[in-house]
């Protein structure tokens, strides 16, 4: 079957896609080679990015059932049952993951076929994550449009997967959030559109403000701490529960795809600085210092984006800092700046920049004291 | 040497396609930047370098064997500021408004690396004519470039075109309908991606020449 798909066969055309299609369902032939020193070994991405999908799972879920649970509160209807809400969001969700691997998925054809090379998988991920870190409001279009920005100038123009500075989701989302602020923030956008067509209409005093949201305007913050653990908050699709977060973080750790490292860090880094840097008085904005990592996207950066292998810094000491200075920054963007109620996406942009030079001084301070040591002797 | 010969031809439409100062040098890309998030200031600010080079060349050219190697680039950056301060003016008292919009840029012209590269490579060792025709095509080779990224940072950052809306008003996302302008058209970071996309296209149409 494989020779039709070859060059010169009849379907050389659809080479790219049946390549991505054998390693997906077969394992590649290639395995790490033993001799001389590696930094990483030659697994195929498409395994660890199977367990990235699975530790997505539960976040995924949980963020369908509270979009479905969000538009019940907003429209005034109590009886909702579970599967109810969990079918609505799950109606409104499916459309941008489609549209979002779409469009990810065609760019990245289109231009291994161009250039011959193979279709790299880092986009299963990538396309997972887009849609859980946008309002459920955005519309679809603006979707595919900031994929593809995304696709090509953060992914594609630098050599494709495994050469990106920047991870490509928070691109998508950087695009959107600059260039259509409007459906990015605000009070409007977290709750589905559909509720203003209902026929019942929106209850009287129904706030659909994030915690961020309310504490950015000066607002006392109306969710319990309790609920942005479980994650029963307006916010991004994905975001908003801690719990849910947590258990694909478990799934990560224990499948050594991500660094526990880097999520151990961020947390650190986020909850010194937000101890020392609080908003004002934690009794009247009814927000006390821990929940700094419990709201917006502080747990989501720290386990899915920030651990990103790519953009991530490889050595060991390196990954302290990296996840050190994201939090810490992630929290400073929060308080200091009025502009920007929720700081982990640029500060995930910002450290992405520095991982390289991070590697470059361990690397280089440990060249200098084997350097040292082999002197002496 | 006639006027119209195949030389200063060529030292015309040079700067215009396969020696352009923005898509091949990459110079003056700071004020490409700046100037851009509008058609009309882009067209105003493409012009004013145009006649700042054109002249300027031709004045360096006239003087060229008078001006005492050492100080060379004093006499040039005076000639420059000359012109420079001359074509702001006119731009105050004619067209007041792209003037404000345009802000420091104009004077910044100065130090636009397209004027002291052709004073430097090109004034100093040639002809006046030949330095004219050299200035305003790489005035226009620039302005070119400009009209391009400002044509569409305009449209699809305000929706307009020199000013006047080009996307109706009903398919606006407030008029129920779906298209929202797209910020960050109208923001320098966005300039520079459209600058890339420019150089992008370029070298894949003139892949042979740059063989």
């Amino acid at each position: 079957m494989k020779p039709t798909f070859t060059e010169g066969g009849k379907l050389s055309a659809f080479g790219s896609l049946f390549d991505a299609m054998e390693t997906f369902f077969y394992v590649p032939n290639e395995t790490a080679k033993v001799r001389g020193a590696q930094i990483h070994d030659a697994i195929d991405s498409k395994r660890s990015i199977f367990f990235v999908i699975i530790a997505l799972i539960p976040a995924i879920l949980f963020g369908m059932w509270n979009i479905g649970y969000q538009h019940s509160l907003a429209v005034g209807c109590q009886d909702a049952t579970i599967w109810c809400n969990f079918l609505y969001g799950l109606a409104v969700i499916l459309p941008k993951i489609v549209v979002s691997y779409a469009v990810g998925l065609g760019i990245e054809i289109a231009v291994a076929q161009w250039k011959k090379e193979e279709v790299h998988e880092g986009f299963f991920v990538t396309g997972m994550l887009i849609p859980l870190i946008v309002p459920v409001n955005c519309p679809l279009w603006i979707i595919a449009l900031a994929t593809a920005f995304s696709v090509i100038f953060a992914k594609e123009v630098f050599g494709g997967t495994g050469m990106n500075i920047f991870n490509p989701a928070l691109v998508t989302r950087a695009f959107l959030f600059f260039a259509y602020p409007s459906m990015m923030s605000g009070d409007k956008v977290w709750v589905n559109a559909n509720y203003m067509d209902s026929i019942n209409g929106t209850i009287d005093g129904y706030s659909a403000a994030t915690p961020l949201g309310q504490l950015a305007a000066g607002e006392a913050v109306t969710a319990a701490p309790m609920d942005t653990i479980i994650g029963t908050i307006p916010g991004s699709i994905g975001e908003t529960s801690f719990v849910a977060i947590m258990i694909g973080a478990c799934i990560l750790i224990w499948a050594g795809i991500a660094s526990w490292k880097i999520i151990l860090s961020t947390f650190v880094g986020g909850a010194v600085m937000a101890y020392f840097l609080r908003y004002g008085d934690a009794e009247t904005l009814n927000f006390p210092w821990w929940e700094q990592l419990t709201v917006g996207g502080f747990a989501f950066g720290a386990v899915f984006m920030a651990t990103d292998p790519v953009t991530a810094p490889r050595t060991e000491a390196g990954k302290w800092i990296f996840g050190l200075l994201i939090g810490a920054m992630a929290i400073i963007i929060r308080v200091l700046n009025p502009g920007y109620p929720e700081g982990m996406m640029l500060a995930i942009l910002l450290m992405n920049v520095f991982a390289p030079l991070i590697d470059y001084c361990f690397v280089q301070s440990n060249i200098n004291k084997r350097a040292k040591r082999a002197a002496i002797k | 040497m006639s006027l119209f010969s195949k030389e200063n031809g060529a030292i015309f439409t040079g700067p215009l396609n396969l020696n352009n100062p923005i898509a091949v040098q990459v110079l003056g890309i700071c004020s490409a930047l700046a100037v851009t998030s509008q058609l009309k200031p882009a067209i105003v600010m493409g012009l004013s370098v145009t006649v700042i080079t054109a002249f300027s060349n031709v004045i360096i050219s006239l003087i060229r064997k008078t001006i005492p190697n050492r100080i060379r680039i004093i006499v040039q950056l005076v000639v420059v500021a000359a012109l420079v301060t001359i074509v702001s003016n006119i731009l105050k008292a004619y067209v007041y408004d792209v003037s404000v919009q345009l802000s420091v840029y104009v004077g910044l012209i100065i130090t636009n690396c397209i004027l002291m590269g052709r004073l430097e490579a090109f004034a100093m060792q040639n002809g006046p004519w030949e330095s004219f025709l050299d200035g305003i095509g790489n005035g226009l080779g620039y302005a070119a470039v400009l009209v391009v990224v400002g044509f569409v940072r305009e449209l699809l950052g305000f929706g307009t075109i020199f000013g006047l809306t080009i996307i109706p008003e009903g398919a606006y996302m407030e008029a129920g309908g779906l298209y929202i302008n797209n910020g960050m058209m109208t923001m320098p970071a966005m300039a520079l991606i459209l600058v890339a996309c420019v150089i992008w296209v370029h070298r894949a149409v003139n892949k042979e020449e740059n063989k």
